[in-house]
């Protein structure tokens, strides 16, 4: 067993190349290496690093971690913090290991989709940016290359005026989402809606978007219409967690009930 | 390889051959059982301990990763024979059924009442919500901690 804790981040990129694991919070990693399904004998640990744990209004660094998210980040993200595992996986998780890590599940990632986030990622010979559906290219699989790490999220200079997050799931505390969503909606109309857990990477239900975004105060045929057209373009699998037909269903009232949240705090 | 942190207060070193986790470490070479192992997933919070004053889950902690590091646990939380608040205020309530999640909620609770000396009751439980209690004893324990949390601070 080796471990790096490296002082600056120069020298977590070359451990990296060098093919040494990253750990930041241990959340992900840890529960695999509980279960043997890997066994990281050289180990580059990012926990304390302080290179990628800044946190700006455009700028959140991969160390960041939920606990300070939930109190300081952009609405619809913090309350997506909220949701995360319970206090002791807050404390602990942060929003680069959700990015590297890309479960479908991933209660961070439907934000980054609804506001075109990027993903900054770096290595011993430089950075790049790629957007985040670039980015995220399957479950659990990104064009994050082995000798890359994710150092930081990138938000656009203006965010929707307007942004809601919720997530459906067996319980409160603790638990995977059956289904994420956030809904954003800016003072011209213009909508997103992004879900999580219902498509192998986080998606965007572009159609429902165009449908809503013209109507400056939707009815209730449009709101149904958008519920349904949200559910229609969801690709949900069945598996232990829920069934394809509860998920698309699931997605649909969700996005509806977001919307109507951020129609609220629009009249108000 | 060897690794050397700080353990309620003293120095400790263990020897890691492999990648275990702190929860590991502390049970089978440091003698500190008190943080129960039973789901290594982080979803019931019976091995929580406090990482350089942080909560956390000790079995999602790669041991190798504590080097320099503060770790309380369990066994650190009394000073001096007295036992801590949250201990008596669990004492008092008979907030305790087979006991197996009791080390992880008071260090949760410790955790807490450092943060927060007079929670609410809806606090309590957002700050209890990593730890299952499998008895589901919940009442009496958030009853401990509400009744704590009126108390004036000690």
């Amino acid at each position: 067993m080796e471990i790096i804790h490296p002082n600056g981040l120069d020298e977590a990129l070359v451990a990296v190349a060098d093919g040494m694991t990253p750990l930041a919070g241990g959340t992900d990693l840890m529960v695999e290496v509980n279960y043997g399904h890997q066994r990281p004998e050289r180990v580059v640990a990012l926990r304390r690093l302080d290179d990628i744990a800044d946190f700006h209004p455009t700028r959140i660094g991969a160390g960041v971690r939920w606990r300070r998210i939930e109190r300081e980040g952009p609405r619809a993200l913090a309350q997506a913090a909220r949701t995360v595992g319970s206090p002791q996986i807050r404390n602990a998780g942060t929003i680069g290991g959700n990015v590297a890590t890309a479960s479908p599940a991933g209660d961070g990632l439907p934000f980054l989709a609804a506001v075109d986030a990027s993903i900054e990622l770096a290595s011993s010979s430089g950075r790049r940016l790629l957007p985040w559906d670039e980015y995220f290219v399957g479950v659990k699989k990104t064009a994050r290359r082995t000798d890359e790490l994710v150092t930081a999220i990138l938000l656009p200079d203006e965010l929707p005026e307007r942004q809601e997050f919720a997530k459906v799931g067996v319980r409160n505390a603790m638990v995977i989402s059956t289904v994420c969503c956030v809904v954003t909606r800016r003072d011209d109309g213009t909508t997103t809606v992004a879900l999580g857990s219902v498509a192998p990477t986080p998606m965007r239900a572009r159609r429902a978007e165009a449908m809503i975004s013209t109507e400056s105060s939707p009815t209730e045929a449009a709101l149904a219409e958008f519920a349904r057209l949200v559910s229609e373009e969801v690709t949900p699998i069945s598996d232990h967690r829920s069934t394809e037909a509860y998920r698309r269903h699931a997605a649909g009232v969700l996005a509806r009930r977001l919307l109507e949240r951020c129609l609220r705090r629009e009249a108000a | 390889m060897i690794i050397r942190f700080r353990l309620n207060g003293e120095d400790v070193t263990a020897r890691v051959e492999h990648p275990a986790s702190l929860l590991d470490v502390l049970r089978d070479q440091l003698g500190a059982p008190g943080s129960k192992n039973a789901c290594e997933q982080g979803e019931c919070g019976s091995c929580s301990v406090l990482l350089d004053g942080e909560l956390v889950c000790s079995c999602l902690v790669l041991a190798a990763d504590v080097e320099g590091s503060e770790v309380t646990t369990v066994e650190g939380v009394a000073t001096e024979g007295e036992l801590h608040p949250v201990q008596e205020a669990m004492n008092r309530a008979g907030a305790v059924q087979c006991g197996f999640c009791t080390p992880g909620i008071v260090v949760a609770a410790v955790d807490l009442f450092e943060r927060n000396p007079h929670p609410s009751s809806h606090e309590i439980k957002e700050a209890l919500a990593g730890n299952i209690c499998r008895c589901t004893g919940y009442g009496a324990i958030v009853r401990a901690f509400e009744e704590l949390a009126g108390r004036e601070v000690r």
